[in-house]
């Protein structure tokens, strides 16, 4: 069973949810993102999504796009990030995802990606420009030791959520709303709707709901929803305004900490 | 093979150029496809499956053709540049003059298809990307006379250069949306639409500009272009009984050379499409996308781009906005491939010395994305006897141009 299945079995077990969290790998600097990530885990991050730096994130909103931005101002690249997964795996056995666009993975190389980041510790991916259609290319040769994460949107017509789940390991990743990241305009009844459909499409497959959720208390309300609910820009804004060492990290594991308690609190 | 000279307007022999159309999710070889979020994969598809269900039907074409015809001025009239031609001393150069269509170049073709497309699709608001400004143009001109909601992505940098048809768009009544991030041009532009259309696919139809994005735009675009080239087929076996030796037409995503290209492709006419080389290729400061770029995937499809090693994608540099642009559509991609099509490229000094040469021999004034073709008849025509044709698509005029250009002379 992957890292990612067991998390999920044991949360499930014990009538939890799971805190995804996403930042930019190496934003804004390797030993900073380090520290960010060591607090966020401290803090009982159930899950990790490492976001690959790409200088034209078409489905991300200006925070996300910034941080990309910084960091491959840092000089991060493929090699950077998988560097980073095998730091992370000295102090954590969080599941990491890696989220990437394609073109990032495309130069480095098929194969060599899925050797280089299962041997750093990855546990799966997530390609946000990489549908069903197209991905055989990249994870035909490839073997069973990294979940693939897949995206249904709330205009994934219910045949097709079935298509894209029959296809997905790890968990599914479920688009919270139409619109890049960041967004606002959380509308909880149509992420419902959408959530019914998707359940009855996935096999028990785990559903994490993302995309503009950024406060403890939507993080409650959803939670009864999904097995996770995932958050990124939220951090990148901390991040963002707090450039100067230490702080950021601090700040963003209060954070996951306000979050997980939120979601206690609830479940 | 017949030889040029033998061949109908008509006659389609084929050369053995093999199968032209992409497979059924719109790959070109291995170029092409469809690498966009999931939240635009139902409305690609969408898009495909009206495409071909709409655009087949004899209503559309109907409605289609009396818009090229009474709207945009069609057919551009094939002009032999008879003073140019006799100053090189060479092969017959002959315009197709895209520069006299309604807005000033090619782009109208597709924005007419596509806004009627999005009309019978029952769609009141379109958006798009744009560059010099042309796309931007035609798509708000479109979206005036069908009387849709338009807006136009525009980047800072193109909004400076371009001034003119920043206004000309607002005039017809659309929103430009000025984009800062990146270089502030085409490609940043063309990220900030595919963002807005992730936040308003519902109802909005997105006006592609060129042979570039996801499945089915590539192939959509061209067949709303193909115009160009089915016209001057017909127009120059009127004017010399032959088929032209040769067609040249400048390559920024792709659109008004596959336009060109299209109906010609088995046929036996030698193709040069030109790339801008800005600075010179060696500087780094150029937008020589298929000669000097790699394999990769931006903004929804496989194509050749300009990236690192790291797969970032680079800045790309021309001083005509139409050309800086690091991407390629997918179907030229697979034509460089093939070795169908030559790509040349041309550097922004040869391009300005080709549009003053143009100006003052022809009385033309060409964009400066055509001109780069015009620079590359030059050359080619030089090496040719006064017995071959060929055929260079003026995809726009220069009068956008004229403020980048006083600064340059
Ligand atoms: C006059 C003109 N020619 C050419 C181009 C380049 O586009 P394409 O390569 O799609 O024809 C543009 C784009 O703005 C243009 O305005």
């Amino acid at each position: 069973m992957s890292r990612i299945a067991e998390v999920f079995r044991n949360l499930r077990q014990n009538g939890k949810k799971a805190l995804v969290g996403f930042v930019t790998a190496g934003d804004p600097s390797i030993p900073e993102s380090i520290e960010i990530i060591k607090q966020m885990c401290r803090s009982g991050l159930d899950v990790l999504e490492l976001g690959v730096p790409f200088s034209d994130p078409t489905a991300d909103g200006p925070v996300i796009q910034r941080s990309s931005g910084r960091a491959i101002q840092a000089g991060v690249t493929m090699a950077g990030v998988l560097g980073m997964v095998e730091q992370i795996r000295e102090f954590s056995a969080v599941p990491i995802v890696l989220f990437s666009y394609y073109n990032p993975i495309l130069a480095y190389g098929a194969e060599e990606f899925y050797r280089d980041s299962v041997r750093a510790g990855a546990d799966g991916v997530l390609v946000v420009d990489l549908p069903p259609e197209e991905s055989d290319e990249l994870t035909g040769q490839w073997g069973a030791d990294l979940d693939f994460i897949r995206l249904v949107a709330p205009t994934t017509p219910v045949q097709r959520m079935a298509k894209i789940a029959a296809r997905a390991t790890g968990f599914i990743y479920m688009v919270s709303m139409t619109g890049v990241t960041g967004s606002g305009g959380l509308d909880v009844s149509a992420i419902e709707r959408v959530a019914a459909d998707l359940k009855e499409s996935c096999n028990g497959l785990p559903i994490c709901i993302g995309f503009g959720i950024s406060t403890p208390e939507q993080v409650a309300r959803l939670c009864p929803i999904a097995d996770g609910v995932v958050i990124g820009s939220a951090f990148e804004r901390i991040i963002e305004s707090c450039p100067a060492g230490g702080e950021a990290a601090a700040k963003v594991g209060e954070l996951v900490f306000s979050m997980k308690k939120a979601m206690a609190a609830y479940v | 093979m017949k030889l040029a000279g033998t061949i109908t307007a008509g006659d389609v022999t084929a050369l053995d150029a093999g199968n032209l159309l992409p497979d059924e999710a719109g790959h070109f070889g291995v170029y092409g496809g469809r690498y966009v979020a999931e939240t635009l994969m139902p409305a690609i598809i969408e898009l495909d499956e009206a495409y071909r269900s709409i655009c087949s039907k004899a209503n559309f074409q109907a409605q289609l053709a009396r818009l090229l015809k009474d709207y945009a001025g069609r057919p551009t009239p094939l002009f032999r540049a008879a003073r140019l031609t006799e100053s090189l001393g060479g092969a017959t150069i002959y315009l197709k003059r895209e520069d006299l269509a309604h807005t000033g170049a090619h782009k109208i073709n597709n924005t007419l298809g596509q806004a009627l497309l999005a009309k019978f699709m029952g769609k009141t608001k379109v958006i798009a990307e744009t560059g010099a400004g042309q796309h931007g143009v035609a798509t708000a001109t479109a979206a005036a006379l069908f009387g849709m909601e338009c807006k136009v992505f525009m980047g800072r940098e193109d909004i400076a250069r371009q001034a003119p048809n920043v206004q000309r768009m607002k005039l017809l009544g659309a929103e430009v949306v000025q984009v800062d991030s990146g270089t502030g041009t085409l490609k940043d532009a063309m990220n900030e639409a595919l963002r807005y259309w992730v936040g308003s696919v519902r109802d909005t139809f997105y006006i592609i500009g060129s042979v570039a994005g996801p499945h089915p735009y590539p192939e959509m675009v061209r067949d709303f272009q193909r115009v160009i080239g089915d016209e001057a087929r017909e127009q120059i076996f009127e004017a010399e009984g032959s088929l032209p030796s040769m067609l040249i037409a400048c390559v920024g995503g792709g659109s008004n050379a596959m336009g060109l290209f299209y109906p010609f492709l088995n046929l036996p006419v030698e193709m040069v499409g030109v790339e801008a080389a800005g600075h010179g290729i060696d500087t780094g400061k150029h937008a020589v996308t298929l000669g000097a770029g790699s394999v990769g995937v931006l903004h929804g499809s496989k194509s050749y781009v300009l990236q690192d090693e790291f797969g970032q994608i680079k800045e790309a540099h021309s001083v005509s906005a139409g050309l800086d642009y690091p991407g390629v559509g997918p179907e030229h991609a697979w034509l460089k491939d093939k070795g169908r099509v030559r790509y040349e490229s041309i550097k922004d000094k040869q391009a300005l010395r080709a549009f003053q040469m143009l100006c003052s021999m022809e009385g033309i004034i060409p964009a400066l994305e055509s001109s780069h073709a015009v620079a590359q008849a030059m050359i080619e025509a030089v090496r040719r006897p006064p017995t071959d044709i060929i055929i260079v698509n003026l995809s726009g005029r220069g009068d956008k141009d004229l403020g980048i250009v006083s600064e340059y002379l």
